[in-house]
Parts: structure tokens; sequence; C-alpha cells
């Protein structure tokens, strides 16, 4: 089930055994899959980027080109959020690839963002979204069903673009939706947080670890499957070397959340893919006779998507196991008497009437 | 050397079918596959003399456009494919030509940032180039395709490539994309020109493209020296005219019309300096193609061109 781009991240020395042939593979499975300047710094760490032809590296030097620049323009955006969070008292508490940028921690090494994920209480979301919408941050165009749905049933509002930039700004005030299986006290998660530079924070690096897991194992849609992974074995690696304490606790915070089983999945797919070292009484401390005897299944679905998604390695039924998981989703998300309408007036909008940009407008630009 | 124009026919189609078309464009290899028949079409017209890349090379961008299953065909409807993966919506099959040429640019547009890269047309004469950047409809790719049928060799219509340190050029020569009336107007200045197959309705109208490597040295793959950065832009009411700009404004507009002079950042701000710091900067206003190519023809300090 190995596959190109997992044994080059692990081991990048490999590279230099390759053909060219398997080469265009790995740099088009790495472009598709996010991972790109991520595969670009393991290969510099290795040493071995300096033994390829040129025509190979410039690629992987414009990926990191394109990773620092969204680094200064993290930067400068994530300032400018905070002086509108400033002006109404409210800490600015980054999520995911935001977070581990300007942490600077090993996930961040190449990580590739598409927005900025922020994390607000409730009951100040309302006064965030109109300080930010007085700052230039402005609500996308959605429709007024959409927009509905987001505030009744999300844990986030519908997402912020700012008018002068054109970056998206995602504001949650959970990291599940209310409807979900499992319900996340929030406030838990604001006891613990990192102050990593002034004013600006972060989730503590246990939860960090399980809302990466969480957000992995809640996802419909598996384009970055593999690089969300590829994080959380990042983390799984580095925060216990910082911590001597960091597996103690985890799993009971874990249970405090009500994301355990999330944990457990993404413990055991890092290891399972990434042959991330994990003690073994957090595995089983995590794990549960339930989670056993569906393992089999989980593992020939998320097997599946934790591969690039890229023709060539799809397997047997990865149509099937994606499409699975994407209904898996949502009845993760909330339950069936919510759900059916709601996936029947998706299906009628996109089949008729969206009101939504189309997929072209949002990813091409730059064409 | 194999050139593409010289596999049989059949050949071709079940290469091209099977994705294993690997064309040498400028310093990159697109590996190109598609089963429609006007994309296949507009490939063995216009890139007739392109060099196949041996199979055994390493390939820069693989693109394909497929139409995949009955429903897509009674649809009339491809699908563009970057690294197998769809990055845009579902394109009709009568502008697929044209989105294989958008394609090919956006491969270049988004994934490569060894130069600095303007949204310019660039020809060139001996050993000396002219960069024309614009934005879209101030009528640089007419003039471009008017100066490749008057002896000049077309270096790019979309991507002026610039190594930084360097005030050159390099070539990256594609078909010239023309639009709605400048489909015309290349007609009747030229009755050479030779064009692919035509795309209606899109959302820049009719599209059509033009064969563009017309000289003996259009497939070199050495850098060309700038001399020159000419604005142009068409417009019917105003007198014709080529008047020098100052090198200032012109450093603004250039990084105006870069894709990556920001991404680039302080190395991007040095290479955007080198070049203007060397090359002469002119505004064009024209609407007549004969009076603009004899502007360009005569510009001065053009020695050697």
């Amino acid at each position: 089930m190995s596959f190109l781009l997992q044994q080059l991240l692990l081991e990048p020395r490999d590279i230099l055994n390759l053909d060219n042939s398997q080469i265009t593979q790995i740099l088009s499975q790495a472009r598709n899959s996010k991972l790109l300047a991520s595969l670009a710094i393991e290969l510099h760490r290795a040493g071995v980027d300096s033994q390829l032809p040129a025509v190979i590296t410039r690629h992987f030097q414009s990926a990191l080109l394109i990773h620092e620049k969204q680094k200064r323009d993290l930067a400068y955006d994530v300032e400018k959020v905070k002086l509108a969070l400033d002006s109404i008292d409210e800490r600015l508490v980054l999520l995911k690839g935001a977070a581990y940028l300007l942490s600077e921690l090993p996930a961040s090494r190449g990580r590739i963002i598409t927005d900025i994920d922020i994390i607000i209480p409730h009951r100040r979301i309302d006064k965030a979204e109109r300080a930010l919408n007085e700052t230039g941050w402005e609500s996308s165009h959605i429709n007024a069903y959409n927009d509905r749905y987001y505030r009744k049933w999300g844990h986030e509002i519908p997402p912020l673009t700012n008018t002068k930039r054109g970056t998206t700004l995602d504001v949650h005030h959970n990291i599940l939706p209310p409807t979900a299986g499992s319900k996340v006290d929030a406030d838990l998660l604001f006891e613990n947080l990192r102050e990593i530079k002034p004013g600006i924070f972060t989730l503590s690096w246990q939860d960090m670890v399980i809302h990466s897991a969480t957000h992995l194992f809640h996802e419909g849609e598996f384009h970055h499957g593999l690089r969300d992974l590829w994080d959380l074995n990042q983390m799984l690696r580095d925060f216990p070397d910082r911590d001597p304490h960091f597996w103690d606790g985890l799993v009971k915070r874990a249970r405090d959340l009500d994301l355990v089983g999330s944990l457990f999945h993404g413990l055991s797919y890092a290891q399972q893919i990434f042959g991330t070292p994990l003690p073994t009484w957090v595995i089983d401390d995590a794990s549960d006779w339930s989670r056993r005897l569906r393992k089999p299944l989980m593992d020939f679905l998320f097997l599946r998507a934790f591969r690039p998604d890229h023709p060539q390695c799809a397997l047997r039924w990865t149509g099937l196991a994606l499409n699975m998981l994407y209904v898996r989703s949502h009845y993760l998300r909330m339950p069936i008497y919510l759900l059916l309408p709601h996936l029947a007036r998706k299906a009628w909008m996109r089949r008729f009437d969206d009101g939504e940009p189309s997929r072209e407008h949002r990813e091409s630009e730059g064409v | 050397m194999q050139l593409l124009g010289h596999l049989s026919a059949d050949d071709f189609r079940q290469r091209l079918t099977r994705g294993k078309i690997p064309l040498r464009v400028g310093p990159y290899i697109y590996n190109l596959q598609s089963n429609v028949p006007s994309v296949a079409a507009g490939i063995e017209v216009l890139y007739a003399d392109f060099e196949l890349a041996d199979p055994l090379e390493f390939v820069d961008y693989n693109i394909a456009i497929l139409r995949n299953g009955f429903l897509s065909r009674i649809r009339g409807e491809a699908e563009f494919l970057f690294d197998g993966k769809s990055p845009f919506d579902t394109i009709p099959t009568g502008q697929a030509y044209a989105f294989l040429e958008w394609g090919m640019n956006w491969c270049v547009s988004l994934h490569t940032n060894e130069y600095l890269k303007l949204h310019a047309a660039a020809v060139s004469k001996g050993n000396t180039a002219i960069i024309m950047p614009g934005v879209p409809g101030a009528g640089k790719s007419t003039l471009c395709a008017a100066l490749g049928l008057s002896g000049w060799r077309i270096l790019s219509d979309e991507h002026a490539m610039i190594p930084p340190h360097t005030a050159e050029i390099v070539p990256l020569c594609r078909p010239v994309s023309l639009k709605n009336e400048s489909i015309a107007a290349i007609k009747s200045f030229s009755s050479s020109a030779v064009f692919g197959p035509v795309s209606k309705k899109t959302h820049k109208g009719v599209v059509v493209h033009m064969k563009a490597d017309l000289q003996a040295d259009s497939h070199d793959t050495k850098n060309v020296q700038a001399r020159a950065m000419i604005f142009p832009r068409y417009s019917k009411d105003e007198r014709q005219q080529l008047s020098p700009r100052p090198r200032t404004d012109s450093f603004i507009l250039a990084a105006y019309h870069s894709f990556n002079y920001s991404l680039l950042c302080e190395a991007g701000f040095d290479a955007m300096r080198t070049l203007i710091e060397n090359v002469d900067c002119y505004d064009l206003i024209y609407h007549d193609l004969n009076w603009a190519v004899k502007a360009v023809n005569d510009l001065p300090g053009l020695q050697g061109a």
C-alpha cells in the first residue's frame, strides 16, 4: 500500500535512486497533495537537493518561494486581524496552518495555507464580526440558505474576505458543529492557550494535536488528507521532545473534549502511514472494543483517502471509499433528520442555481 | 531530433490519446494527452515544428483534455486535467483548444518562479529583444502576431521570463492567442498566417491561435538580450504615436504587469531594476498594424536588429 510520496517524505535520499519518470510522478503527486514545498524542505534537510539536476530543483525552489511569500503575507494579515480584535478587547487565537506557521513549528516546514483560521468564544462572535467588517474583512457572497446554515448549524460564521488583499479568514467558535455527535466544550480550549507572540495565541500543543486529528476525521473531502496527516505526524514527533509530559494527559484531554475517537484514528493512521513513534500505552488507552471492531472498515476507507489525489495512486474501490467518507463526514456532523433535507437542498442548488462563485472563479486566480 | 510533424497522423493520434506527447517548449517539457478531435487537430497544425522530447526525460507539466463517458459526449463537455486533477469547471468541447493553450499558460503563471515573469509579449531580431507588457485587450498579442509575420522572431505571446541579474529573455515560443476583432485584423495583415481551431463564445469571446514559430531560429534555447520595453495600447480614436516614457514610471507599470514581482520580494525588485536600467521604454498608441510594425522596425537604438 505504500506510495512514492510517502516514502520520500520519510527517506528523502531515496529520490537519488528514482528515474525521471518516477520523479515526474513524485512532483505531480506532491503538487496535487499540497506537499511540494514540504518535500522540498525535507530534501534540503537531507542535503540531497543539491545533487538533483536544475530542471527538477527549479520546481522545488518555486514551491519554497510560494511558501515564503505566504509566510510574509500571513504575518501581515494576522497583525491586521489582531488590531481589529484589540479594538473589542478580544484575544487572537490562531488555528491550524496559521498557528503552525507563526509558532514556527516543524509542522510549518513548507506548509501551504489557503485561509487563516481563528477561534473566538461564541458569545463574542457578533461583536468580532462587526469589528472585522469595519476593518475590511467582509462576508463572501453566499446565498441566503448557506448563510443561515452556517450561522445556525455551523461552528464558524461564513468566511470573511479581505477586500483589498483577497485573503480568506475563517472565524470559528468551536472545532466541531453543535450538531455533531461529539459535544465539544469550547470553553475548555480557551483555558490552555499558548501565547506565541505578544497578544497572539494558539491552542495548547495537546489541543492542537486533538484538533488536527478531529479535523482530519470529520472532513468530507480528502484533497489535503495526506498533508493533514503529515501535519499530525510532524507534531507528534516534535511535541514530546519539547514537553516530556506531552503524552501524559493527552488521551484524558481528548476524553474531556469528547474527541477521543478522532485522536485514536489520528494516532493510528499517523503511525500506519508515516511510522510516527507512539508509546503503546497511549494508543491502548485511546482504543476500545468498538474502535477495534471498526478498524478494518476504517482502514479500507482511510488508507485510500490518505493517498495523493492522483489517478496514479488510486486503488481499487478508491472512488467508493471517498464517497462513503463524504457521507460519513455528514452524519458525524449532524443527525439524520437535519442531514437529509440539507443534502437534498445542496443537490438541488448544485443542479439548478447555487448562487455561489463557481470553482473556476475561486481557483483560477492568477490565470 | 524528432519533430512532432514527423509523426504519421495515426501515430500522433494514438500517442496523444495515450498521453505520450512530450513537447519541448522553451525550457520546459509539457506532456499532452487528449481524446478530443479539435485539440488533436490544433496541436497537429500549431506544434508541428516543435521537438518531441525523449520519453525518458523529466516532464515539467502533465496536461490532459479528456472527454470521458457517454454523458459528457452528449453534453459536449470535456475536462482539463493538471497533475491528474481538474482545477477548473468542465469546459465545452467547442472551446477545448483554447483551454489547452490557457492551461499551458496557467502552468507557467502559477508554478514557475525561477524567472521574473511579466505578462507580456516578446519578440526579437538577431540578439535584440523587445518586451511588450499589456493588460488583456491592449493589443499586445495582435502586435506580436503582426511583428511575427513581418520577420521578427516571436519569443512569447504571454510570458516574458527574465532571469534575475540580467536583462535577457528566456524564449518560450508558443502559438499566439488572437481574440475577436484582432483575428480579422491579422488575416487582412497577412495571408500567410496559419491558424488553429476556432473557439467560440469563450469568456473572452472568439479565440483563435496562430502558429508562432515562423523563423529558422524560433526554437533556439539561448536567451536574448532585451533592449526596449514597449507598452502598446490599441486605440481607434487617438493619434498613433511611439513616445519615450520615463524609466521610474515604467518600473512601476512593469511591476504591475508582473506575475511574481511581489512573490520574489527583494530579488524581484533587483531583477526589475536590472531589467529597466538596460531597456529604453516607450508608449505605443496604434490602430494600424502596418504603421505599428514600421514604428517598431524604426525604433532608434536597435542596431543589430
